[in-house]
């Protein structure tokens, strides 16, 4: 039996002020990808299935590549951020800070990876 | 923690079949959960009959139909009979809300009666509220100052006052923390909505001075960015209320004041 009051159950370790800034991060990636998924679904669209010269070709311009880029960027940073939100709501204690841990390099990962590639295509 | 199975020892089992009441017509069927903590046993689920030509309206009116004439052993909070005290909050047809304001007109079928979901059970329907008043109480319910105490009163202008209608009605049955995942999955941390609601109607009343104390204890993100906006707080709560509005006003504010 612990012999701690109600109320200091209650407040724990009190406070971690923080938390806020990870909303309106959300917040802000929400509409960003709001407005860059349709482009990219629109951007991406017009050259699915198109031969390899025609992809690169394609993807040498700008808009496109920006926005295959920034929809990357945003999409998985929202996913990252998401998904912390998930694991500290189902998971506990190391269990929690080695998912979000794991979920926060995989998402720069495939960030890194997806822009390499881009590059690739780019230049 | 998250737990999606009843630990061991929690198990429901069928509890006892007591008779009919002899020479009723109009007979409902009330399944009521059981639990004694001095038994050993795991909960069961009794069934009991009354005769409704004999009853009172709302379920609460059956539950005490039941304590006064049939099983004397049956456990519930209740007081004021009218929705004003919050003490019979229960699990109703699978709604948390008050007995005695739930019409047993409402429900189709048997009266199945359980304790409010995943709070720690004292006795039959009487869930453990410790931790929940607890939270409230952390919340600073309560007029902060820092100017001198006026001669007379703290004044406020009809507007203001008009800001905590829909919260300050709040009778702490907690129906709506009890009805929310998040408050299930970590109720140890998050607040939960009733809590927050009480926290929103001392942050927005105009006469506490206490504003960015009160908006600082609550920048946590599991105190109260836990909320989901699952909405189920403002479906089941008994009074009306809509403490998911609350909560989204104080997150509200929160980003107001950092951005």
């Amino acid at each position: 039996m612990q012999y701690i009051t109600d109320r200091k159950r209650a407040s724990g370790l009190g406070s971690a002020k923080s938390g806020t800034m990870h909303h309106w991060g959300m917040m802000v990636s929400a509409v960003g990808l709001a407005i860059l998924l349709p482009l990219f679904v629109f951007t991406f669209g017009c050259i699915l299935g198109a031969p390899y010269e025609e992809v690169v070709a394609y993807y040498s311009r700008p808009f496109p590549a920006i926005v295959a880029a920034l929809t990357l960027i945003v999409g998985m940073v929202h996913f990252k951020n998401g998904a912390q939100v998930a694991i500290e709501d189902y998971a506990r204690g190391l269990t929690r800070q080695a998912l979000i841990l794991a979920v926060t390099f995989l998402c720069y990962a495939m960030i890194a990876t997806g822009l390499f590639g881009l590059v690739r295509l780019a230049l | 923690m998250v737990e999606f199975a009843l630990p061991k020892n929690s198990k429901i089992t069928t509890g006892k079949t007591w008779p009919k009441p002899e020479g009723a017509t109009n007979v409902r069927k009330f399944q009521i959960y059981r639990w004694n903590p001095d038994d050993g046993k795991n909960p069961s689920v009794d069934t009991y009959f009354i005769d409704m030509d004999k009853c009172g309206p709302m379920v609460l009116d059956a539950l005490i139909k039941i304590k006064n004439e049939i099983d004397p052993t049956l456990t519930f909070r209740r007081s004021c009979r009218e929705g004003i005290c919050g003490s019979c909050a229960m699990n109703i047809d699978g709604i948390n809300t008050l007995a005695c304001i739930y019409g047993m007109d409402e429900i189709k079928g048997d009266v199945k009666i359980y304790p409010l979901p995943h709070m720690a059970v004292v006795k039959d329907l009487i869930p453990d509220l410790t931790h929940f008043y607890a939270q409230h109480a952390s919340t600073m319910p309560w007029l902060e100052t820092k100017t001198n105490r006026p001669a007379k009163e703290w004044l406020q202008s009809i507007e203001d006052r008009k800001k905590l209608d829909g919260l300050y009605e709040c009778v702490m049955c907690a129906c709506c923390s009890t009805s929310c995942p998040s408050y299930w999955w970590n109720g140890d941390k998050y607040l939960g909505p009733a809590a927050l609601l009480h926290a929103y109607r001392w942050i927005i009343d105009s006469r506490d001075e206490a504003t960015g104390e009160r908006l600082d204890n609550l920048e946590d993100p599991f105190k109260l960015y836990r909320c989901h906006t699952i909405m189920n707080c403002a479906k089941t709560c008994p009074k009306g209320l809509n403490p998911a509005k609350a909560i989204a006003n104080i997150k509200h504010m929160m980003v107001e004041r950092a951005v």
